[in-house]
């Protein structure tokens, strides 16, 4: 079973942290790899501005380097900073790792794009090195190229990538980080499987399995939506359907939950938009996730929110205090994060609710599936 | 004594080791009761007056004679329009245990025979290919309780249901419903649907008895559970009543029925599940419905507005129409109107090659609520025994096909497609039927299984009974006969429509609990499924196993 921590807290702190409190919850879990995303990030040496784009990911070999440098050139990307990492391969267990990518780039002039365009742009980017990557033996994975946004993966004790990569310098810090600390065992291990996933600044991880997932991945490949591919993992769909239901059906974050586990029609006949969401149902069919799930997500806001499946099958709690959160599957994980809060007020959410960390960081929002929400569309 | 020779033997003249199904007749049990001889629905045994010679001779007088013994005895009929169905009531009414068809396991002759008068055979039933289906043979193999906490069919919550009707992509339905715009009507049904069996086909108790036990299972289980009607219409009481959201109406070519149906509209009390268009059936595609002169009595003659004891036959196609696709699209259309387009309407096909290009049609028809494909395997209540044979496509690969058609083009959701044609043929309903579901289906129709598990059909897939289409059905079940029908009590058969939908909904809870699934129906879930068949697999595109 996975591990997830989530952190967010308005003084940045360094990913060591986190990967110190997954120690705490190693219990009966096989700790074979990691997978870290962070946002609200900061460079001791460098000062990093926000509408810069930062690349993550890692070039196995120079030629992949060298491909990937003129591929940014080529598109107009300057580079700007270029995050060394102090790695002692003798803790990684991989061998064909020849660079670390933590990349900052200036963006051409996006006169004249729209934030979508702009956007697009920049996921067409990351899935061109993804590609080139694949055409080329796989000699390069890109996790991520997005404002604000670093993802890394590795395959190993947690613990002991975060030795192995520096992480313990302190010269990247973040406000929001996520943690995951397993590779899918379940098949053939590969980096992309690995949570948490990414596409367009949303990002999530899950502890679980999806079993509805081959109907679903055949749905939103349907769609031929750039950026829906991959799903090495039966974990990706959960990001891509958040992408789906925020970005493309421009949906509020609260109906995210109907879609992936909606409710029954009984409890749709006394909804306030009952008649909506039966609809909304019946036309997200494929979208609905089965299995035991706790799906952990954070956007570009720096909101964090967390989700149970419909029968509560695996665990999670929030807890913390104004200030810091922290969101883990397992209890422990919340005690190592934020150890001075008031236990009291952790929150085990059911399988109705949704918990949000705000951007505020000042108090958890709770919203649960029966009560309605803002439909500015359909108002 | 009679001598060989004079025997008169026609070309067609058999003896009963040449017919289908042989009587044993156990004299010493028999007590002559002829409950047996007047139950056969085809006079296939008579009683009969014998006389058993016993030579005597007297030795001391010298004398050389004869006794003789008179007796009652059973026999078997030869010729061929009496030859023994092997329904075996003679065997359900006898007290004594002392009669009963057996196979006969030899080739049997009487099959190059029944087309006396230029007749060809006509029966009902369905394809005769015992042995197990392909359907059989899948099974559901991806285990997930071996990875997470396992599903409690028993405790947990299974969200069973499916979707019937037009379905909006997410973004359309959101800009309709924000703009107020019409949404197509959509039902949330029962994935397993009792198939068009029309009434004139069926018996008024047995009709009777399937929508009792279908307003039972909505109303007191909360088995949403809908039927269709076949050709020929529905009873003027039921349409008026509020179980007509029970019922789905099927309008075919003879659009027998529709006069009391249009007629009707403005009485409803509730709007029917949905509209089935017939276009074909799996059991005899490219041939219309047909109802024989010995069913067409009193009443069904008055639903139909046609004369008493007249053969009815439909046609192979919508008559009016010069093309399918002009047809599929004007009929779906204009049914869509007559309910004021608050009624799913659909067309039923039969499985067949070109299925696909049905299907890319209704694909851009926005009002076709979806697409029931029939496979070869489907039931009939009468049909030439070469079009019920050896005509049409299994449902497996025909499902799979249309359903990976959608999913190329990323509309899979929809057009929901449910399937027809041997579900249950072996008893494994629910495991066909979910199986199919996994292939691609929104849904299946099941009619035979229903007949013969909630009205006791006697009839199977080696020939036995099948006499559905002229009236003699011995259960009642297919009969317009009082006499017949009688014997089938509606109350009893909606109570075994009640054990069927709750041990269907049961068997779908302990296949999906495994395989981790319980919030929606497993719909084209196929990588839980493997066959030992590799070319089936390779087909089907599932996983082979073995
Ligand atoms: S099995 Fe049926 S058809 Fe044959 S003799 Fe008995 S009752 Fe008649
Ligand atoms: S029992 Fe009735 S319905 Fe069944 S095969 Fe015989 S005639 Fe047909």
């Amino acid at each position: 079973m996975c591990r997830l921590a989530l952190k967010s807290a308005d003084t940045p702190f360094s990913p060591y942290e986190i990967l110190t409190a997954m120690e705490a919850m190693q219990e009966g879990y096989d700790g074979s790899g990691l997978g870290l995303l962070l946002r609200g990030v900061g460079f001791t040496d460098f000062n990093y501005r926000p509408d810069q784009v930062i690349l993550s990911g890692i070039a196995h070999t120079e030629a992949a380097l060298q491909r990937l440098n003129s591929l940014m050139g080529a598109r107009g990307y300057e580079l700007k900073y270029d995050h060394a990492m102090e790695v002692d391969s003798s803790l990684i267990e991989a061998r064909d790792r020849f660079k670390y990518l933590i990349r900052v780039y200036k963006v051409p002039n996006r006169d004249g794009l729209s934030r979508d365009q702009f956007e697009d742009q920049l996921m067409q980017t990351r899935l061109a090195l993804r590609k080139d990557g694949e055409e080329h033996g796989g000699d390069l994975t890109v996790f991520s190229f997005w404002p604000d946004v670093i993802m890394i993966k590795e395959v190993g004790w947690p613990l002991q990538i975060g030795n192995g990569l520096g992480l313990n310098d302190d010269r990247i810090k973040a406000r929001v980080i996520m943690a995951q600390g397993r590779q899918n065992t379940n098949y053939g291990i590969n980096l992309y499987a690995c949570h948490p996933f990414f596409i367009q600044g949303i990002s999530t991880m899950t502890n679980g399995e999806n079993t509805a997932f081959v109907p679903i991945k055949e749905w939103l490949i349907g769609k031929n939506i750039p950026g829906y591919t991959g799903y090495q993992s039966d974990s990706e769909v959960f990001t891509h359907i958040l992408h789906y239901v925020t970005r493309k059906l421009h949906l509020p974050l609260a109906a995210y939950k109907h879609v992936i586990t909606p409710l029954k029609t009984e409890e749709l006949d006394v909804h306030p938009q009952g008649d909506f969401l039966k609809g909304l149902r019946t036309s997200c069919r494929r979208l609905i996730i089965d299995g035991p799930n706790a799906v952990i997500a954070t956007l570009d806001d720096e909101t964090c929110m967390l989700v149970m499946d419909h029968k509560k099958m695996r665990p999670a709690t929030v807890g913390g205090k104004p200030g810091v959160w922290a969101i883990a599957s397992e209890m422990c994980g919340i005690e190592a994060i934020v150890p001075d809060r008031d236990t009291s007020l952790d929150f085990q959410p059911m399988r109705e609710h949704t918990v949000i960390i705000p951007p505020d960081r000042k108090e958890l929002v709770i919203w649960s599936q029966s009560d309605p929400f803002t439909l500015p569309q359909a108002a | 004594m009679v001598s060989v020779r004079s025997i008169y033997t026609t070309p067609s003249s058999l003896t009963y080791s040449d017919l289908p199904w042989i009587i044993q007749h156990r004299e010493d049990r028999c007590t002559l009761c002829g409950r047996c001889t007047s139950v056969c629905p085809v006079q296939a045994i008579y009683l009969t007056y014998r006389r058993q010679r016993m030579p005597k001779l007297d030795i001391l007088q010298k004398k050389r004679g004869n006794e003789y013994r008179h007796f009652v005895g059973i026999r078997q009929r030869t010729n061929i329009e009496k030859k023994c169905i092997g329904c075996g009531m003679c065997s359900m009414v006898c007290p004594n245990e002392a009669i009963g068809p057996v196979p006969n396991s030899n080739e049997q002759r009487a099959l190059f025979h029944l087309n006396q008068k230029g007749e060809a055979w006509k029966r009902g039933g369905r394809r005769n290919m015992p042995g197990r289906t392909t359907l059989d043979r899948i099974v559901f193999d991806r285990i997930s309780m071996l990875t997470d906490p396992a599903l409690d069919a028993g405790r947990h919550e299974f969200n069973l249901n499916t979707i019937l009707g037009r379905i909006l992509p997410p973004e359309e339905y959101i800009r309709r419903h924000t703009a107020g715009e019409w949404i197509p009507p959509t039902r949330e049904i029962f994935p397993f649907v009792i198939g068009s069996m029309s009434f004139g086909a069926l018996s008024p108790n047995m009709w009777l008895g399937l929508l009792q036990g279908v307003a039972y299972c909505n109303e007191v289980l909360g088995i949403p559970v809908v039927m269709a009607t076949g050709e020929g219409g529905c009873p003027p009481w039921v349409l008026k009543s509020p179980f007509l959201k029970y019922i789905i109406l099927q309008i075919a070519s003879g659009y027998f029925g529709w006069d009391e149906i249009i007629r009707a509209i403005p009485e409803m009390q509730c709007d029917p599940a949905a509209i089935e268009i017939k276009y074909g059936q799996g059991a005899k595609p490219g041939d219309g419905g047909l109802l024989m002169w010995f069913k067409v009595s009193k009443l069904i003659a008055r639903l139909r507005g046609v004369p008493e004891g007249v053969d009815l036959p439909s046609p192979p196609v919508h008559q009016t129409l010069y093309s399918i696709e002009e047809s599929v699209m004007k009929m779906i259309q204009t049914m869509s109107m007559a309910f004021g387009f608050r009624v799913p309407v659909y067309p039923k096909i039969s499985g067949s090659t070109s299925a696909k290009s049905v299907l890319n049609n209704l694909v851009r028809n926005p009002y076709a609520g979806g697409m029931l494909i029939d496979g070869i395997d489907g039931g009939t209540g009468a049909a030439y025994n070469v079009s019920m044979d050896a005509t049409g496509h299994p449902i497996a690969s025909c499902l799979r096909e249309c359903y990976l058609d959608l999913v190329a083009q990323g509309r899979q959701n929809e057009i929901p497609l449910f399937a027809a044609g041997g579900i249950g043929k072996n008893g494994n309903v629910t495991q066909n039927g979910m199986a199919l579901i996994m292939l691609g289906a929104s849904g299946v129709h099941i009619g035979k299984y229903i007949m013969q598990a909630t009205g006791g059909c006697l009839g199977n897939e080696m020939g036995r009974c099948n006499v559905c289409n002229i009236g003699i059905c011995p259960k009642g079940i297919t009969s317009q006969n009082e006499k017949l029908f009688r014997r089938l009590d509606p109350d009893d058969v909606a109570q075994r429509v009640a054990d069927v939908f709750m041990s269907i909904r049961t068997e779908m809870k302990k296949i999906m609990a495994p395989l981790g699934r319980s919030q929606s129906l497993p719909i084209g879930m196929s990588d839980a499924l493997g066959i030992n068949d590799a070319d089936a697999a390779k087909r089907l595109q599932i996983k082979y196993i073995c």
